[in-house]
């Protein structure tokens, strides 16, 4: 069993929400009960705005604080679920039922260390 | 084996038709390429060692992939014991597998659709098929499709890394995935024979060796699926395209056109292989793009000479394939047809509706203008195609006939 990271890919846009965002909720509700319930589901999240970004780094010992994410670009991750998956295969018929729950690009990718 | 032939020409002829196999039946039993492509190239060498003291062994292939597995399972033994979790893996995988050489043909036909997984890159897809499927070389590979050799060996390695990281299956898809999953396996093998048939850049017309993989791997394609009309249509196409390659080029390695060629000089073989693999699938009734092209090639092939051409029945096909796939290239080769069933003015007409890159249409425009006698806007139409094409072959060709409107004009 390998895990894979489904993330969902936003267009950053001016923040407008979608017309249809209840429906929209409510169709990846059910994909991620449908993940639970096929027992491939291992963690699940939506994120705040790229806004709510801060990154911290280090160098030579100091600590750095930023407001804002690491990159702004066309794009941002949304949120993502994590699932367990035999293969590709599978892993990308999740991330298909996501993308259509989402309407958004899902990026299907594999976590190190799975066999 | 047969007598008098040398060892070393046997193993060559082996490795040929055995090595895909052999390497299917290995990714299966230890569910990794670069074991298996390993494993199978040390039994190779085995083998130019061995058969000339102890003979050719009864079945080549058997013996081939029963030295692979040994010599594998040596190996990764080896590696397993200084900690290397990839070997133990394999090493786990293949004691749960059976060797099963039996069940080869879905091996060769699993590792075909794995080579050609959606979630490779199309060029990825190409090199992959003919390095694992066709046995090639990487170096022939980066040769054929023009690009350095350190190019091609690192995009192998990525998607060779991608089957194994990302875990991409080693299955054939189930029914329901079959129709979509099969079109890029199609696309694989008809790129390799067109891009044999003509060199998209280079010197020489027709890169043989291209032409005839992509035969061999639509041959295999169609004896694993020989239900599937659209299998039979490409294999079909193929056969047909490659009859006329000796009537292509003349001698001197001038291209010929359709119309002008010496038909005498037709593969007849391969013509009447195509034309009764056509009248099968489209007795299926499910047409598709490669059966429709396919068909096409065969009313060309059924006219004993360019006049006898039935342009009617051509073009209804283009009909046809237009509403399948609806793409400029194939409206210019219907505007040819039309051309032939209305004149040159019709064709005219619809190419210059026409928007596409590439030096086609502005010969295919060339040659209708030609006909139409508007010289001045021919030789233009033939300057915009050489500025375009990169075939050295078409080019001399796009020359020769920009140099007649000329003379005439």
């Amino acid at each position: 069993m390998t895990q894979y990271l489904l993330s969902v890919v936003e267009p950053s846009g001016d923040g407008t929400l979608p017309p249809d965002l209840g429906q929209i909720m409510s169709d990846v509700t059910e994909v991620d009960r449908q993940m639970r319930e096929a027992g491939v589901w291992v963690f699940a999240g939506g994120l705040h705005s790229p806004k709510t970004a801060t990154v911290v780094r280090v160098a030579d010992g100091e600590v750095l604080t930023t407001d804002g994410p690491y990159v702004e670009g066309k794009e941002h991750l949304g949120g993502f679920s994590i699932i367990e998956a035999p293969d590709l295969d599978a892993a990308l018929d999740w991330g298909t039922r996501l993308a259509r729950a989402t309407r958004l690009p899902i990026e299907v990718r594999p976590f190190q260390g799975g066999e | 084996m047969t007598p008098g032939v040398p060892v070393e020409q046997t193993v060559e002829q082996v490795f040929r038709e055995q090595y895909a196999r052999a390497v299917a039946v290995l990714v299966r039993v230890f569910g990794d390429v670069d074991v298996a492509e390993e494993a199978v190239a040390d039994a190779f060498t085995a083998a130019v060692q061995r058969w000339p003291e102890d003979g050719v062994p009864p079945s080549p292939a058997g013996w081939i992939i029963t030295t692979a597995r040994h010599r594998a399972i040596d190996r990764l033994r080896r590696e397993a014991s200084r900690d290397d979790r990839h070997a133990q893996a394999a090493l786990l995988h293949a004691r749960d597998e059976p060797l099963d050489v039996g069940a080869v043909s879905d091996d060769r036909l699993r590792l075909v659709f794995t080579c050609c997984h959606p979630a490779l890159a199309p060029a990825a897809q190409v090199a992959l098929t003919l390095r694992l499927v066709g046995g090639l070389s990487t170096a022939e590979i980066a040769r054929a499709f023009l690009v350095p050799e350190p190019t091609m060996a690192q995009r192998l390695v990525r998607a060779k890394a991608k089957i194994r990281d990302a875990r991409i299956p080693y299955r054939v898809p189930g029914e329901q995935d079959l129709p979509a999953r099969l079109g890029p396996v199609l696309a694989v093998v008809y790129l390799v024979s067109t891009e044999g048939h003509t060199a998209s850049a280079g010197d020489e017309l027709a890169r043989a060796d291209l032409c005839a993989e992509g035969i061999r791997l639509g041959r295999l394609l169609h004896e694993l699926l020989p239900d599937e009309p659209e299998v039979t249509g490409l294999l079909a196409l193929m056969l047909l395209t490659e009859s006329r390659r000796p009537a292509r080029t003349t001698a001197d390695g001038e291209l010929v056109l359709l119309a002008d060629q010496d038909r005498r000089r037709w593969d007849r073989a391969l013509v009447a292989e195509g034309q009764a693999l056509v009248r099968d699938c489209l007795r299926r009734g499910q047409p598709g793009p490669y059966q429709v092209q396919a068909a096409v090639s065969a009313v060309h092939s059924e006219a004993p000479t360019a006049a006898d051409t039935d342009w009617r029945q051509v073009l209804a096909l283009y009909d046809l394939l237009l509403a399948l796939t609806p793409t400029p290239v194939v409206a210019l080769n219907r505007a040819v047809a039309i051309a032939e069933v209305e004149g040159p003015a019709a064709g005219l007409a619809l190419v210059d509706q026409l928007d596409l890159p590439g030096h086609l249409v502005h010969a295919v425009r060339a040659d209708l203008l030609r006909r139409l006698d508007r010289r001045t806007e021919a030789a233009q139409a033939y300057a915009a195609a050489l500025e375009r094409v990169r075939n050295a072959t078409e080019r001399a060709f796009l020359e020769r006939r920009l140099a007649e409107v000329h003379a005439v004009g």
